[in-house]
């Protein structure tokens, strides 16, 4: 694990602050044009799942629909809540509390025989 | 969720008077408005063993009535809730805020820091965990308890089988604790990572911190799985849904599926701690390292994650088909690998040992054994044709009850005798602890060793009498008998602890010749924890300081613990604690009358609680972190208050009203210096 | 006791800037926390309503009477506010208050057309028919969806409560981790609706 990153009280003006905020913001940040670029992505997907809608069910659509839903989901949790570019330590507790409930369900489905093979 | 103030701003957004944080932390409301985690531990400790007390009471009603064949001690409605109340209380009101109340004090202590994550936070769920019991409890007096079990099935729990307001109690106390939990849980996380002093790496954690940590996620993931079995089984009986109702195309084994997903890793919830605390004795007690600290925290871990794979064990005669049993099966002998690893580890560190034979060494062998039997009693039942027989006998509950007594109960007394000083600066006395630990064990055998006879023979449980031509008679009086004996242990320890308070000789702060951190701060621990905080450069860090070892390996002493217990705290030093808080408190009280008023289909009582909830919530927020400006925060005109005052008046540091606290930089620990005034 | 003295805590700078061992903020990691506990919870209300799909013996049952155009604008909308919150954490990151309250108030409004597409949505429903306790499907799609409703709403009540702090100037630019853990929040809500979008209303 890593060493703590501590060190001695650091005392910083507010607009010391302000200032180091700010060349974080550019350094990390992306402009406004690419959260609405991925906004736009998230909506064509949505368009296209509403239209498989509409298309004859079959259990080929069911899964391209939750590929997709995952897609989404995915994109959504990495950019838009931005732990892509986080700490391992914030993507390990999410995604330990996201693969723990999918399989534990998914189990619980199949004892109830859900899923027809 | 985050507050937004600073502690430059005060009052803020409420009139000042309104809005006036308390700053004393004296007599009861300093108790009612506590955010100090060692003051919440001791708070959890308090109430648990209360709620042991009544516990163990409804234990005794049960082993009255069954003491002999066609008991008239109690009619079978009231044994149903006898029993049920049994099992709520003890899981739900004791071990697991037992095993809270050493969280709560010994992990900030134990990786070096000033208080947990969210100390605000961390009151509120003490005061869900005592609402929530007194809600449940209330319901004695509000038309009886619940009793559907304390695993509640379905449809049994359901309103048409049980009308009334028993169950409702039951869903809604049950809920209210999980909140608390659940807070709990995620605030001793986020301490746990994020506020070890320097140095203070994972792997040099002691181990009852990280079988906190494991015991923490369990909690985490697991009670949202039962809140949401809770809340299914309320809209049946509420609003007359049919999650249940096997006519409308519900099904009832989908609440024990929920029921059993939250069930399962609650019990290794209700093991670990205590598995931490015997950990963290024996190693002191036999002046060794604990054997294989690498694997035990490794092994914890693995306990944890599979854990969640083996619940459908207790579902075996549910008709799930082979498959599914058979899998579980397998899983369920599996996980009884890392938790043997863990015994062979605990006689490795005895192996050799210096062996000290004090109270808390008795009780840590004590869960050592007593556990082992319950777990091979547990490898039993994990074989499906044998558990067929065994299921919904009483040798599963004398498999529980060695875990949970044997192990757990017996691990917590333990850690009980082993940081009594540390906490209330006292000694418990060690002969009266032995008495307490001999007439116990001896008590617990007697009323848990027959049950395993008492199931093999067919007798089958929660029953309220039996017929007296079953040949059972015999082994219910010998059980009777031990129930009783475990009685008299319980007074043996309240005397225990009423001699030690009425003597009042203070504990020297490292009785124990101890190798973790929280032995080096003074007894009883002050509010700050630390004078300055430790840099830790080993695991057992304390033990290092004190020993090293010759070329033949044996024990060299380098220097008097004594040496580094830390002064007090005087007027120079400018440590800022939180202020205390009573929106915690408010808060919380929202919430059982959120409660009540569902029960009782009372719109407005609902509407009150939730009022009551969200302003206290949103004061919360809003209060300032600091009230009022504290001189102390001037770092060059040194403070005109003196030592008792400064005491009072710690000002609150940390964007979210005593969120973060400072860690002062460490450079070691401080020798001792002369002993300054108390605070 | 001098070298105390030398390190006085400061008196304000902390939040995000403050030392953890990890060099994540307490009140972001529990966050993620919770979230991840979330999981668990939608993920039983999700199950429940997979398990009882087809279950129900009577009544109306919710696939009879879906308007998935109009929950697909719904869904867009939702979608939509995501965007809007990202921008709003953006904003203040930037230092840009005034931006801040705009996106911050679009996501709350564009959270409440949510809801109030739901609301119709439910009682529309309900006048034909299909109400909680009408059979185990819809039991288990109100759950559902109401448990989804009720964080949106309290996600919005969150949102504005932001919004009148940042008015009254308490949410500066060195603040800005907060409104990135509300964001938090935000998205997670989205994402669930992303799949009880995708495997309530449009999975055959």
């Amino acid at each position: 694990m890593s060493e703590p990153t501590m060190t001695d009280a650091e005392i910083e003006s507010d607009e010391e602050l302000a200032v180091e905020a700010a060349l974080e913001a550019r350094k990390h940040h992306p402009p406004d044009s690419v959260y609405i670029l991925i906004a736009l992505g998230l909506a064509v997907l949505t368009a296209v799942e509403v239209g498989l809608y509409y298309l004859k069910a079959s259990t080929e659509t069911a899964l391209v629909l939750l590929v997709l839903m995952a897609l989404k989901f995915s994109i959504v949790v990495g950019f838009f809540m931005h732990l892509r570019f986080d700490s391992p330590v914030l993507r390990r507790l999410f995604v330990t509390g996201l693969i723990l409930a999918v399989t534990i369900y998914t189990i619980i489905l199949l004892m109830f025989g859900i899923f027809h093979f | 969720m985050a507050a937004i103030t600073t502690t430059a701003e005060r009052g803020g957004l409420l009139p000042p008077r309104f809005m006036k944080r308390p700053r004393s932390t004296e007599g009861a409301l300093g108790w009612m408005t506590t955010i100090d985690h060692k003051r919440i531990g001791i708070l959890y400790g308090v109430t648990a063993f209360i709620f042991f007390l009544v516990g163990g009471f409804e234990a005794l009603l049960i082993r009255l009535q069954l003491a002999t064949p066609n008991g008239k001690i109690l009619t079978a409605q009231v044994y149903n809730q006898v029993f049920t109340m049994h099992g709520t209380t003890m899981v739900f009101l004791v071990i697991m805020p037992m095993s809270a109340a050493f969280f709560n004090y010994l992990v900030p202590l134990q990786i070096g820091a000033r208080d947990v994550a969210f100390p605000r936070l961390n009151a509120f769920s003490y005061w869900m965990f005592l609402l929530g019991g007194l809600f449940l409890y209330s319901s004695m007096l509000l038309g009886g308890m619940p009793n559907g079990g304390w695993f509640g099935y379905a449809p049994n729990t359901s309103i048409t089988y049980s009308p009334g307001h028993n169950i409702d109690f039951w869903v809604f106390g049950l809920l209210i604790l999980g909140i608390g939990s659940t807070a709990s849980a995620a605030n001793l996380i986020v301490t746990t990572l994020n506020m070890r002093a320097p140095g203070m790496r994972l792997l040099r954690m002691p181990i009852f911190t990280w079988m906190s940590l494991v015991a923490n996620f369990l909690l985490l993931f697991a009670l949202p799985v039962i809140t949401v079995a809770l809340f299914l089984l309320m809209f049946d009986r509420q609003w007359g849904t049919h999650f249940f109702d096997p006519l409308a195309g519900g099904d009832p084994v989908l609440w024990q599926q929920l029921f059993w997903i939250f069930g399962h890793p609650e019990v290794y919830i209700l093991i670990l701690p205590a598995m931490g605390i015997v950990s963290e004795i024996m190693p002191v007690f036999a002046r060794k390292p604990l054997f294989g600290y690498p694997v035990m925290v490794f092994s914890g871990i693995a306990i944890g994650f599979m854990g969640w794979g083996v619940w459908v064990h207790h579902m075996f005669a549910v008709g799930l088909g082979p498959v599914a049993t058979a899998a579980f099966s397998v899983s369920t002998m599996l996980i009884a690998v890392p938790t043997g690893v863990k015994i062979f580890n605990w006689l490795g560190t005895l192996w050799g040992g210096s062996l000290s034979f004090k109270t808390p060494m008795l009780f840590a062998i004590g869960f050592v054994v007593m556990f082992t039997i319950g777990g091979l009693s547990g490898v039993t039942h994990a074989l499906v044709p044998a558990d067929r027989q065994q299921t919904d006998t009483y040798y599963i509950v004398a498999h529980f009850h060695y875990v949970l007594f044997g192990g757990s109960i017996l691990g917590l007394f333990g850690g009980i005798y082993y940081w009594y000083p540390k906490v209330f600066g006292r000694m418990l006395n060690d002969t009266l602890g032995k008495w307490h630990f001999w007439v116990t064990l001896i008590g617990f055998n007697l009323t848990f060793g027959p049950f395993h006879v008492l199931g093999l023979q067919g007798m089958p449980r929660r029953i309220y009498t039996y017929a007296s031509n079953m040949g059972w008679n015999f082994w219910n009086m010998v059980s009777t008998i031990g129930a009783f004996t475990i009685a008299a242990g319980t007074l043996i320890f309240i005397a225990n602890v009423w001699k030690t308070h009425q003597e009042g000789v203070a504990a020297p702060n490292d009785p124990w010749d101890a190798r973790t951190l929280e032995w080096i701060t003074p007894n009883p621990t002050p509010e700050y924890n630390y004078i300055e905080v430790p840099t830790v450069t080993h695991q057992d860090d304390f033990w290092h300081l004190k020993y090293t070892e010759d070329e033949a390996g044996r024990l060299v002493k380098v220097a008097d613990g004594a040496g580094f217990i830390q002064r007090m705290k005087t007027a120079d030093d400018h440590i800022h604690m939180p202020s205390p808080s009573f929106w915690p408190l408010v808060a919380a009280s929202g919430v059982p009358i959120i409660g009540y008023g569902q029960i009782y289909r009372f719109w407005a009582i609902t509407a009150l609680g939730i009022i009551v909830l969200l302003g206290g919530l949103f004061a919360w927020g809003l209060e300032p972190g600091t009230e009022p400006p504290d001189p102390d925060d001037e770092p060059h005109a040194p403070p005109a208050l003196s030592a008792p005052e400064a005491a009072g008046e710690l000002a609150a540091v940390g964007a979210s009203g005593g969120g973060d606290l400072a860690l002062t930089s460490g450079d070691g620990f401080t020798p001792a210096g002369t002993e300054d005034l108390d605070d | 006791m001098t070298e105390l003295a030398a390190h006085p805590p400061t008196p304000h700078a902390h939040d995000a800037h403050h030392a953890t061992a990890t060099g994540i903020s307490n009140e972001k990691m529990v966050m993620w926390a919770f979230l991840g506990s979330e999981c668990l919870l939608f993920g039983a209300l999700i199950s429940t309503y997979l398990l009882y799909r087809h279950k129900s013996v009577s009544g109306p049952t919710p696939h009879s009477l879906y308007d998935i155009p109009f929950t697909s604008v719904s869904s867009f909308v939702l979608l939509m506010s995501s965007l809007s919150m990202a921008l709003a954490v953006a904003a203040i990151q930037r230092g840009d208050h005034r931006r801040l309250r705009v996106w911050l108030s679009t996501t709350a409004l564009l959270g409440s057309i949510f809801i109030g597409g739901q609301i119709y949505e439910f009682t529309s429903f309900i006048r034909r028919g299909m109400t909680i306790k009408t059979n185990v499907t819809s039991g288990a799609f109100f759950v559902l969806t109401g448990f989804h409703g009720v964080h949106v709403t309290l996600g919005i009540i969150m949102l504005l409560s932001l919004v009148n702090l940042s008015i009254r100037g308490r949410i500066p630019q060195s603040k800005a981790e907060v409104i990135e853990i509300a964001g938090l929040y935000w998205h997670f809500v989205d994402i669930v609706w992303i799949i009880i979008f995708t495997v309530v209303y449009l999975i055959p």
